[in-house]
């Protein structure tokens, strides 16, 4: 990747004329096809409902404090709790690692200018605040009370909240999701710049092809779901109540069939950010490369064919939930892989711990517990009993906030610097990487054990016995909340007083730390000439490979095409 | 059940033991599994620390046998596990036979329990210790779920359709009885209590109290006062198939199908009578839907298969 040209352009690194302050003005950015500048518009949005999302989560802890219901009644509960559920996997979780990080460096990384369709790019934005915008509504106007899951006939027929105006945002930000995935995919495809062969794509380009397989397959089948209960729900069409003649499992069915592959569209692009973070901070190349590439597929394939395994306690088929559970502890194997293959990176590496990399092994951590428990609930002897209780509420957020939020502060962090061209603040980053590590096992470790008790989900009220436990997870709520708002307060800080960030502050390989900081409008001058694998960290390789690479471009541009 | 702090919860059926085994099976695993992950990053960690700033480590590409090893290795594992979950399942699928019959009803918010003996109650449920016991759930409006923590056991309670669970109690005591599937509002205070008894207690509770008649007693008095005895006659002369002996058999219908007459099949041919009509019989009878409850249904239902029973006698 080190090229006469890409060299004379770093020698220009300054903070000159850049994607920020090319053009100003609030039009520049609503109307902007750049790439780089949708990624921060997403940022800020999906910021905006992790705070609503953090809110509602706040007064749930509080609530729980206590086992009567003292601070909110029960309706204000699990308002609160659906709140929260659809701010963050919706319009938090699913755009976080794809659509803000994905924006900015994926078309970079491969070496194109930008995405495939810059216009499509935009309105995947604005379909993400219009969903957002009307499901901010629904909570304006007085809430809803289903869950996130929707779960029928409680959201069709019984429930008296605005059920309807959430489904549409949820609907329309989906279309969000589909057009991402379009776009990421075709982009992967066809712009990859001369050389950048399928196995020299750094796995977070893998990730992202992965999760954008998931994206355009899964989606539409979530939208036809949600469209078919808003018709129940307003002209009594009879799909799934069973007084209309309708199934209450077909919905659980369809919901499971996306919001289970969902879960790795929360998580396969975290798995990408982990392999480059954990590449740079030890300086080597993944081990076991390919493996870790067709994991993410293996992963986003497997991943549609688990979805009953949220239903052992419905009374489908003994068989059917056999072949559910089955599929999902092959499903652990290529997930296993990942986790063995990033520890065996760190093997004499030269290990920097940076808030990036403590981001990344945090994640290792909590993510290796967070699927382990998957297990516990993908064998259906021990899944009856926690089913639908606080066991399942603490391996999921250690999957998705141990997971995946780990993963997007990680890559938020290391490429921070080079699309705001400040540095932020070490020592205050490696305290929030710390407190959020610390608070989150605090929150969440006592809920594995109030789960197995058989304290039950979305509880308002609960038996005195659960008290202590509840307790000690508010406690660690506490921490984990100041975590975050020191997080983005020395973020915030270092957008305006930050010192200046280098072109390549941590010594990275890959064609987004050869540019310019932050990078211009069209990120490259001349077209970038691929000449390596990725992740050439080791000096003695890259000279070898500078010798080769004065014959080797012509070769690998027949290889693209 | 104690309101005292607990770490781990009551053993008390006999799929408390074997469960909790799986679990710390699991446990075990987990443990050795992540404690071998945990520890290999902290001593990378600290052993290949950065030690100065122009270091360039060799190159590693990967090793296949080891990618082997831990591929295949896990897999056996997970299929292991997988068999001794699935194992388990079964036998919690499948109730013995002869247990005792109890009927369940949820509706937002409560739990309505009926004894086939005519006791009912609500929010609470006797049963006997050492005996096999099967519930048979029907739920009034939203999903439920019946979960019993002490014994491990947990069943959706779904509109429209009967789901069942068995479990044989083995230690005296007052259990926690919750809603497991969010149902609305008041969910968190569908709860209620379970009584483990002796068998002796249980039969003087069963008769105790103003029990009146039982629930076959209360169908036939249904039968009677819904209609249904003008077509429904035990001999063949009626306008409508005769009942007796008709549970559990398998009959033919004017689509062709065979379709055994089982609780769902009496249920819908009661509120929705035109679905499956039996060859050979005429679609008139007129619908029952909304004019009588789910717990009335279970009456009519468990009378209706006390007929097949006397029939085989």
């Amino acid at each position: 990747m080190s090229t006469a040209t890409i060299e004379q352009q770093a020698s220009t690194n300054g903070h000159g004329e850049n994607y920020l302050n090319v053009e100003h003005g609030i039009k520049s950015w609503l109307l902007t096809l750049d790439h780089k500048r949708i990624g921060i518009l997403y940022l800020v949005t999906i910021t905006v409902f992790f705070l609503i999302g953090g809110l509602a989560a706040s007064l749930i802890r509080l609530e729980l404090m206590t086992p009567q219901g003292d601070l909110v009644e029960a309706h204000t509960f699990n308002k609160l709790f659906t709140m929260h559920g659809v701010a963050m996997i919706f319009f938090f979780l699913i755009p976080s690692v794809p659509a803000v990080l994905g924006n900015m460096v994926l078309p970079i990384m491969i070496g194109a200018r930008d995405v495939a369709f810059p216009r499509l790019n935009l309105l995947s934005w604005y379909c993400l605040v219009a969903g957002g915008s009307l499901a901010t509504l629904a909570i304006i106007m007085g809430g809803v009370d289903t869950g996130w899951t929707f779960y029928t006939p409680y959201s069709s027929t019984y429930s008296n909240s605005y059920v309807t105006l959430a489904l549409a945002g949820v609907f329309i930000n989906g279309f969000s999701s589909i057009l991402t995935g379009v776009n990421f995919m075709t982009t992967v495809h066809k712009m990859r710049a001369p050389g950048m062969t399928w196995f020299r794509l750094p796995l977070f380009i893998w990730a992202q092809y992965a999760t954008s397989l998931i994206m355009i397959l899964g989606t539409p089948v979530v939208a036809i779901t949600l469209l078919l209960l808003a018709l129940e729900r307003t002209l009594h069409i009879g799909i799934f109540d069973p007084a209309l003649g309708g199934d209450p499992i077909l919905f659980q069915h369809l919901f499971w069939f996306y919001s289970h592959p969902a879960v790795y569209i929360m998580i396969v692009p975290g798995f990408g950010v982990i392999s480059e973070v954990i590449a740079c901070f030890s300086r080597k190349r993944i081990f076991g490369y390919s493996f870790v590439a067709f994991s993410s597929m293996a992963i986003a394939v497997l991943g549609f064919l688990v979805w009953g395994h949220h239903m052992f306690t419905t009374g489908q088929s003994v068989y059917a939930g056999m072949v559910f559970s089955f599929i999902t502890f092959l499903i652990a194997v290529p997930t296993a892989i990942k986790i063995f293959n990033w520890t065996a990176t760190l093997y004499k590496g030269s290990i920097s711990l940076e808030s990036p990399m403590l981001y990344a092994l945090g994640f290792i951590g909590l993510f290796t517990i967070g699927g382990l428990t998957g297990l516990f609930l993908s064998t259906m002897g021990t899944d009856i009993h926690m089913h639908d209780t606080y066991f399942v509420v603490a391996h999921f957020h250690y999957v998705m906030v141990g997971g995946m939020v780990m993963a997007f502060l990680s890559g938020l962090h290391f490429w921070w610097p080079k699309f705001i061209g400040r540095m932020y603040p070490e020592a205050m980053g490696k305290a929030s990487a710390s407190l959020i590590f610390v608070g989150f096992n605090l929150t969440f470790f006592p809920q594995f054990v109030l789960g197995y008790l058989g304290m039950p989900r979305r509880y308002h009220v609960y038996p005195d016995e659960f008290q202590i436990l509840h307790v000690m997870s508010t406690g660690g709520a506490t921490v984990l909340g100041l975590g975050y708002l020191i997080l983005i307060g020395s973020l915030l800080w270092s957008v305006f007083k930050g010192p200046r960030a280098p072109q390549n502050p941590w010594g990275a390989k890959g064609l987004e730390w050869e540019i310019q900081t932050p990078p211009t409008l069209h990120n490259f001058e001349t077209m970038p000439i691929v000449t390596e694998e990725a992740y050439a960290y080791d000096n003695r390789h890259q000279a070898a490979q500078e010798e080769e690479s004065t014959t080797a471009p012509a070769q690998q541009e027949e290889e693209v095409v | 059940m104690s309101s005292e702090f607990q770490l781990h919860p009551d053993l008390a059926s006999t799929f408390a033991l074997p469960v909790d085994a799986l679990y710390f099976l699991l446990i075990f695993l987990s443990v050795i599994i992540s404690g071998g992950i945990f520890i290999a990053i902290v001593v990378f960690c600290v052993k290949y620390r950065r030690r100065s700033e122009d270091e360039s480590p060799k190159e590693i590409h990967g090793s296949l046998p080891l990618e082997l090893a831990w591929s295949i290795i896990p897999m056996f594992m997970a299929i292991g596990v997988f068999a001794l979950g699935a194992d388990l399942y079964f036998r919690m699928y499948r109730s013995p036979a002869d247990p005792i019959e109890i009927y369940a009803v949820g509706k937002q918010w409560m739990w309505k329990i009926q004894h086939p003996e005519g006791k009912r109650e609500i929010n609470e449920l006797h049963v006997p210790i050492n005996q096999a016991v099967r519930l048979t759930l029907a739920s009034e409006d939203v999903i439920h779920s019946f979960f019993i923590p002490a014994f491990r056991v947990k069943r959706d309670v779904l509109p429209g359709r009967y789901t069942t669970m068995w479990f044989e109690a083995t230690q005296i005591g007052e259990f926690h009885l919750f809603c497991a599937e969010y149902c609305g509002t008041q969910h968190s205070t569908m709860i209620g209590k379970v009584f483990v008894m002796e068998e002796e207690d249980y039969q003087n509770w069963l008769v105790g109290g103003v029990s009146g008649e039982s629930m076959i007693e209360a169908g036939a008095r249904q039968f009677k006062q819904l209609g249904c005895a003008t077509c429904h006659k035990s001999d063949t002369s009626g306008r409508g198939p005769s009942l007796e002996g008709i549970f559990g058999r398998a009959e033919k219908m004017t689509s062709g199908e065979d379709i055994v007459a089982d609780e769902d099949y009496l249920r819908e041919s009661i509120l929705n009578p035109q679905a499956k009509v039996l060859n050979g019989f005429k679609p008139i009878m007129p619908t029952f839907q909304g004019q009588i409850s789910e717990e009335t249904l279970l009456q009519l239902i468990t009378y209706i298969k006390s007929l097949g029973e006397a029939a085989e006698e």
